[in-house]
């Protein structure tokens, strides 16, 4: 069955406060930090980008489990945020994991489902029998538009996610998709910011993709939400993940360990990777995760997963690299005029 | 630099992988081609350090080349790797935490870029371990 | 080998010399030289010039055969030769004449330096000037040249400790020398405080403690001992010359803080000229910093290791102490125009034996220069003495 083989998780150490991001726009900071529940978010340093969290988040997955790189077949960078609009962060992650040079690799967008679309990619390379080892990541150093709605969560991390058939630490029992073209959030070709559609974003967007990916994934595995230990859901902020999860029949106690939103922001690319070793970094063999993820524009990929027992084994090693909880306490904060020369928001001379 | 120059030496720059010389056991990195203990005689492999290491000495640039300035201030040291070898790098901590002796380990991330159009180049800096 | 004597010196005035240009910079020079040596320019065998980024600052190599051409010795078709080891590159081209003369090969040879440095702005400076270093492995991991320095100087004080104010000093001293020097960039005497709160450069490193960017020429005239007072009646002839090199980057030193090429250089010039340390009267030393100060006066061997603090604080290198280091005001007050300061070096000592350095005039016999490149991968070492 193919599964999980390891991952890894990077955040940035920097965060800035929803309310002193509110201070400048002269909005009430601790309305909008309940309205959202979102505190605080992760802000890149000045010399990390897509491709330095990606590699980073694939050392971590790397470090937890002794296998060789160089069987690593595919590497599927999933952002919106890559560096280079032409040329792919994946091969840099490659040379940097010591993958490279016999592999396939591309990068992919699909808003803030693109890493798990890349899971999906890779797991039907493994079980095609093509390669034995698929690297997928979703990783992004997102930007929101100044004073805009989105500027208090668009945050920077990424998740790794190692997907093989051999002794997988948790088997992904079964992955399907619900897409759509759906307009909720885009941004065009030499844009700097996004658009969105504000509140289309929710019911059309979010809630009709999310919800009808997940009860389609209870459908065809015959489940009920109290069947799984841990419901992972696209975290754009608090809110919409509570009420989606809630409506489907999942509990705060199911989501609330892969919700990462509160004290990091969205991450996009990288939010539910992130929630997903979030909750690996604590789940026990037998255990399962029910995840979702939400890519605006519009899909959701949802995955059935279960823990085996490689993951308290002795050929797997959790403690070899930080957990997400880890990363998140590790932290310094920012005022605005700092949070805005790390995001590039000052127009520097040429 | 060029896109040659950079590109020839990524995998050094990201991986830290320098030399060693199997004949007289020395490491080297940056990569050395030839021993100087050894010249000719010597037998040099690739080799990929641990990255972590020790502070041997720092200071804080707080004016740099016109590529770093936006880094400005920050902490360049000359770090010891645990296998004997000393290299120049950045480390990446606030500007009173550097001490000789420090602790660091090895971390990727962007070196520089060319201009908005050009290439971006990435290696290896340090954190404090 | 014959013996060589210094029998001719110029220089431009050191500084931001915006109406002169590259290469009339070497002919001001160079003419002075020339008319300090009672030559016409004919007598000349060989040119060695020594700078270091000619096609950095200017855009131009082959600047031997620019500068001879302007020189007006084109048409006589001498051998015309730059030499290059970054701030050392005018210790080189001494060396290189010094060996044409002693050789027998060439009878009047000139040893140039010139640096025309801006013309360019100081981000490009700056980055010309990291060429100095290793571009690869210690400029793109972003140590600036002062950074280097200032790695040298955190290693030396934690291994023998130094105030920040004994520093400080080795900066107020040369400055007070440059003062009573025609053709320094400053001229003004400056205080501690002005050091210690000028702005950071790279910590522990202020402005103050690093020599500035300049425009500027030197030029020396050798021939041989025996020619010597065909030209002038106070010949200095050179006792001995030495040159070695070390690890291009800090980090591949057997000790950070300590310059083996500077003891390697002395060792051999003094093996050659037959005399002791305590035989030296004066020295001009390579203060590209004055952390480097510090070292070339323990290097060269002339205090032990971590003493030279204490010794700039006690006066003993003040133009009236025991040793008086940079007479002249060193990098620091004349300026460092990086090819020339080699030369200027020569040409301040041979000044100061023939009796004519007038405010700063030393009373000494033997005089030595030393000339680094880069944190210490070149350096040159002479000793002179009165003919």
């Amino acid at each position: 069955m193919v599964g999980i083989i390891t991952y890894g998780a990077y955040l940035p150490r920097y965060r800035i406060k929803t309310e002193e991001i509110a201070r400048v726009w002269g909005a009430n900071g601790a309305d909008i930090s309940r309205g959202l529940g979102v505190f605080e978010k992760s802000v890149p340093d000045l010399d990390e980008d897509t491709i330095t969290i990606s590699v980073e988040a694939a050392r971590a997955a790397l470090a937890r489990r002794d296998l060789d790189p160089a069987e690593i077949g595919a590497i599927y960078v999933g952002s919106e945020s890559h560096p280079y609009a032409v040329k792919p962060t994946s091969v840099t992650v490659g040379e940097a994991i010591g993958a490279t040079p016999v592999m396939t690799a591309a990068d992919l967008e699909f808003a803030c489902k693109a890493g798990t679309a890349g899971v999906q990619a890779g797991m039907g390379l493994v079980k095609s029998g093509m390669v034995k080892y698929a690297l997928a990541i979703g990783s992004d150093t997102a930007q929101g538009a100044p004073g805009d709605a989105l500027e208090y969560t668009a945050s920077a991390g990424g998740g790794a996610i190692l997907v093989g058939e051999e002794d997988p630490i948790a088997e992904i029992n079964h992955t399907l998709s619900f897409s759509s073209d759906t307009p909720d959030f885009w941004r065009r070709e030499g844009q700097e910011y996004p658009s969105h559609g504000g509140r289309f974003s929710g019911e059309p967007g979010y809630f009709k993709h999310v919800v009808g990916a997940s009860k389609m994934m209870l459908e065809a595995m015959g489940t009920r939400p109290s069947d799984y230990d841990y419901a992972i859901f696209h975290q754009p902020n608090a809110k919409f993940p509570r009420n989606a999860s809630k409506s489907l029949g999942f509990s705060a106690e199911q989501i609330n360990p892969g919700l990462m939103v509160p004290y990091l922001g969205n991450t996009y690319s990288g939010a539910v990777p992130v929630g997903l070793s979030a909750v690996l970094d604590v789940a026990k063999p037998g255990e399962r995760i029910f995840v979702t993820s939400y890519g605006s524009g519009a899909g959701s990929d949802s995955f059935d997963i279960t823990v085996t027992d490689v993951i308290d084994s002795d050929i797997f090693d959790r403690s070899a690299a930080p957990t997400v909880a880890d990363l998140l306490a590790d932290k310094k904060y920012l005022d605005y005029a700092l949070y805005a020369k790390h995001k590039g928001k000052i127009v520097m001379p040429e | 630099m060029g896109v040659p120059r950079y590109w020839r030496k990524q995998k050094n720059r990201y991986n830290l992988i320098g030399t060693m010389c199997k004949t007289c056991g020395s490491y080297y990195f940056p990569p050395r081609e030839l021993c100087p203990k050894c010249r000719r005689d010597g037998e040099i492999v690739e080799y990929q350090f641990k990255g972590t290491g020790k502070i041997v000495t720092y200071t804080i640039i707080r004016t740099a080349a016109k590529e770093y300035d936006y880094l400005t201030p920050y902490v360049v040291a000359i770090i010891e790797l645990d296998e004997g070898t000393r290299m120049t790098a950045q480390v990446i901590c606030d500007i009173d935490k550097p001490y000789i002796g420090m602790p660091v380990k090895s971390v990727f991330r962007k070196i520089t870029e060319e201009g908005k159009t050009g290439m971006l180049v990435y290696g290896t800096k340090f954190v404090p371990a | 080998m014959r013996e060589v004597a210094v029998v001719g010196v110029g220089l431009t005035e050191f500084g931001e010399k915006w109406n002169t240009s590259f290469r009339n910079l070497f002919v001001e020079a160079g003419a002075h030289a020339l008319e300090d040596a009672g030559m016409g320019g004919d007598e000349i065998d060989e040119i060695f010039v020594g700078n270091m980024s000619a096609g950095r600052f200017v855009l131009q190599e082959h600047v031997g055969a620019l500068i001879a051409d302007y020189a007006g010795l084109a048409s006589n078709h001498i051998p015309v030769t730059r030499v290059e080891a970054a701030c050392a590159s005018g210790g080189l081209a001494f060396r290189q004449a010094y060996t044409a003369v002693a050789s027998g090969l060439s009878d009047i040879v000139v040893a140039a330096g010139v640096e025309k440095m801006n013309d360019v702005d100081g981000s490009e400076t700056t980055d010309a000037l990291a060429g100095a270093a290793d571009r690869e492995w210690e400029g793109l991991a972003g140590a600036t040249f002062p950074g280097l320095y200032s790695l040298i100087a955190v290693d030396y004080i934690h291994k023998y400790g130094l105030t920040r104010e004994q520093l400080g000093m080795v900066s107020v001293k040369n400055h007070r020398n440059g003062a009573k020097n025609p053709i320094a960039q400053f001229q003004k005497e400056i205080t501690l405080d002005t050091v210690l709160n000028s702005t950071l450069v790279a910590d522990p490193l202020r402005l103050m403690d690093c020599s500035p960017v300049t425009d500027g020429a030197a030029a020396v005239i050798l021939c041989p001992l025996d020619r010597a007072k065909e030209f002038t009646d106070t010949p200095v002839k050179i006792l001995g010359v030495g040159q070695a090199t070390d690890t291009i980057s800090l980090h591949d030193r057997r000790d950070i803080s300590t310059l083996d090429a500077t003891t390697a250089a002395a060792n051999v010039a003094f093996r050659q000229a037959k005399v002791e340390r305590k035989d030296i009267g004066m020295v001009e030393v390579h203060d590209c910093f004055t952390i480097a100060e510090l070292c070339a006066i323990e290097d060269l061997g002339f205090a032990k290791k971590g003493t030279a603090g204490k010794l700039t604080e006690e006066g003993w290198t003040a133009l009236d102490g025991g040793l008086p280091i940079n007479p002249s005001g060193g990098l620091k007050a004349c300026g460092h125009p990086v090819g020339a300061t080699g030369i200027k070096q020569v040409c301040e000592i041979t000044t100061q034996l023939r009796g004519e350095a007038g405010a700063r005039q030393v009373d000494a016999d033997i005089g030595m220069t030393h000339n680094v490149g880069g944190t210490g991968a070149t350096v040159v070492c002479n000793i002179l003495g009165r003919a």
